[in-house]
């Protein structure tokens, strides 16, 4: 006689809470090695920071040493992006993705010299990019101010619109989507606010900003950023523009700051960036940031006065202490691995956060070196609260 | 209308039209018999919804500036207002 199977309480190998960027990457990943998911997500997939960022995808260099995790993890990751959108044309459709490349702009002789030695760690590593002079960057972005030093093209750089992708990743893995939040954690299962509890082999904590219910007091803090849209101006601009003073004032950790950063989407409205106000998660716009942000664009831009804007939000970016996300084992939640705290990054990083992430807990060979990114590194010098 | 009320003359695509003043462009395009101001990225016709500033449908060409909102700007004597057909 055949034995009956056993009975399961079992949802899903994989409980995923969190159905943003990076939950979606992870579920996907997970189903790739076979595994079935279950995915937790109380709002729209996509709908937290996920929504809120720019879709930028780029390359991140190491020109500082201090950069050298970062930069490849970032090129890792935009490898498995390549992967992805070159395996059907479907997927960069939906993706609406251009292969826009990024203009990392000079507006002075100390930022001039800063991007041609950036541009000379791009050759040594092969990767294409090159000095553009003041006269090709008018020619290429005719609406830039005169005055500026010239630019560095990284041509590889794009960018896409993120909630659709993680929409589509959590039906690549069909994932079971739970319409809850999940509130406890024992081990083997995760307790819902609707009163269900699902049962997984282990559980995978993305919920970006909202783990840090779930961890020691201050390993995750906010950095709020406002956005601003344009009506649709078709043709104006062709590449994502940052400046690069951005870099200088995204790392200051006692001021709001603002930087110009815009993004042509391809329907030609304009994406204007952007702002940072540490430890800030409210998500009220605040007007005078979001003028001194404007203002900072038309500095860059002055042609941008004669469009007119459709609409403009914040998002708050997930940070953690030390500026690495936090992906692999939780550090006092048995069978739970977290995969957080990607800051402004997320989107570029989310595929080698999922493969990371799944070599870890499944045990396999990883392909880049996880010990940046182990969540225990903050326990280690410190006294560890276990939050109720 | 009185004669007393002046009344001004505009161009929707090219055409002319004579309209009161302090008349808005919604309600000209009304009156030139548009039923429509613009078409949405797929293809689809819109015309003013709100009225009020809000819901950004109504949005036309006005003098060489786009997305200029017709419910919201009140005709001058001249004014060039292009509408997508």
């Amino acid at each position: 006689m055949a034995a009956s199977p056993l009975p399961t309480r079992r949802h899903a190998d994989v409980i995923v809470i969190g159905g943003g960027i990076i939950g979606a990457a992870c579920a996907r990943e997970y189903a790739r090695q076979g595994l079935s998911v279950a995915v937790v997500e109380p709002g729209p997939i996509g709908g937290g920071a996920t929504a809120a960022s720019m879709g930028h995808l780029l390359t991140v260099d190491a020109l500082d040493p201090a950069d050298q995790t970062e930069s490849d993890f970032s090129r890792r990751s935009l490898q498995l992006w390549q992967d992805w959108l070159q395996a059907q044309e479907a997927h960069r459709e939906l993706a609406e993705y251009s292969r826009c490349g990024t203009l990392w702009l000079a507006a002075d002789a100390e930022e001039l010299d800063l991007a041609e030695r950036k541009c000379a760690w791009f050759g040594g590593q092969g990767l294409a990019a090159e000095m553009l002079k003041p006269e090709a960057l008018f020619e290429a972005e005719p609406l830039l101010r005169r005055d500026l030093w010239g630019a560095l093209r990284v041509p590889g750089d794009g960018r896409v619109y993120p909630p659709r992708v993680a929409g589509r990743w959590l039906q690549e893995a069909q994932a079971k989507l739970f319409r809850a939040r999940a509130v406890g954690f024992d081990g083997a299962s995760v307790r819902l606010d609707n009163g269900r509890e699902l049962w997984g082999a282990m559980t995978v904590i993305c919920t970006g900003l909202a783990a840090q219910q779930h961890l020691p007091a201050g390993w995750l803090l906010p950095k709020k950023g406002h956005l601003a849209i344009t009506q649709r101006h078709p043709g104006r601009v062709q590449h994502q523009l940052v400046e690069l003073g951005y870099l200088k004032r995204a790392h200051l950790v006692d001021q709001d700051t603002v930087s110009f950063n815009l993004q042509p989407r391809p329907g030609g409205q304009l994406l204007i960036g952007s702002s940072r106000q540490i430890g800030r998660e409210d998500r009220e716009l605040d007007p005078a940031l979001l003028k001194q942000m404007l203002r900072q664009a038309l500095h860059y831009m002055p042609g941008l006065g004669e469009l007119s804007l459709l609409r403009c939000w914040t998002g708050v970016r997930p940070a953690s202490r030390d500026g690495q996300p936090l992906i692999g084992a939780h550090p006092l939640l048995r069978r739970c691995w977290l995969a957080t705290g990607h800051e402004g990054l997320g989107i570029t990083t989310a595929l080698a956060t999922a493969e990371l992430l799944v070599q870890l807990s499944l045990g396999q060979p990883c392909s880049l070196d996880p010990s940046p990114f182990r969540p225990e590194r903050f326990s280690e010098s410190q006294h560890v609260v276990v939050p109720a | 209308m009185s004669l007393s009320q002046p009344e001004f003359q505009v161009f929707i695509n090219g055409r002319a039209l004579q309209v009161p003043a302090h008349c808005n462009v919604a309600a000209s395009l009304q009156r030139a018999g548009l039923s429509h101001s613009r078409r949405s990225e797929t293809g689809q016709p819109r015309a003013a919804f709100c009225g009020m500033g809000q819901c950004q449908e109504c949005r036309v060409r006005i003098d060489g500036h786009d997305h200029r909102l017709a419910c919201m700007t009140l005709v001058v004597d001249g004014m060039q207002i292009e509408t997508q057909t």
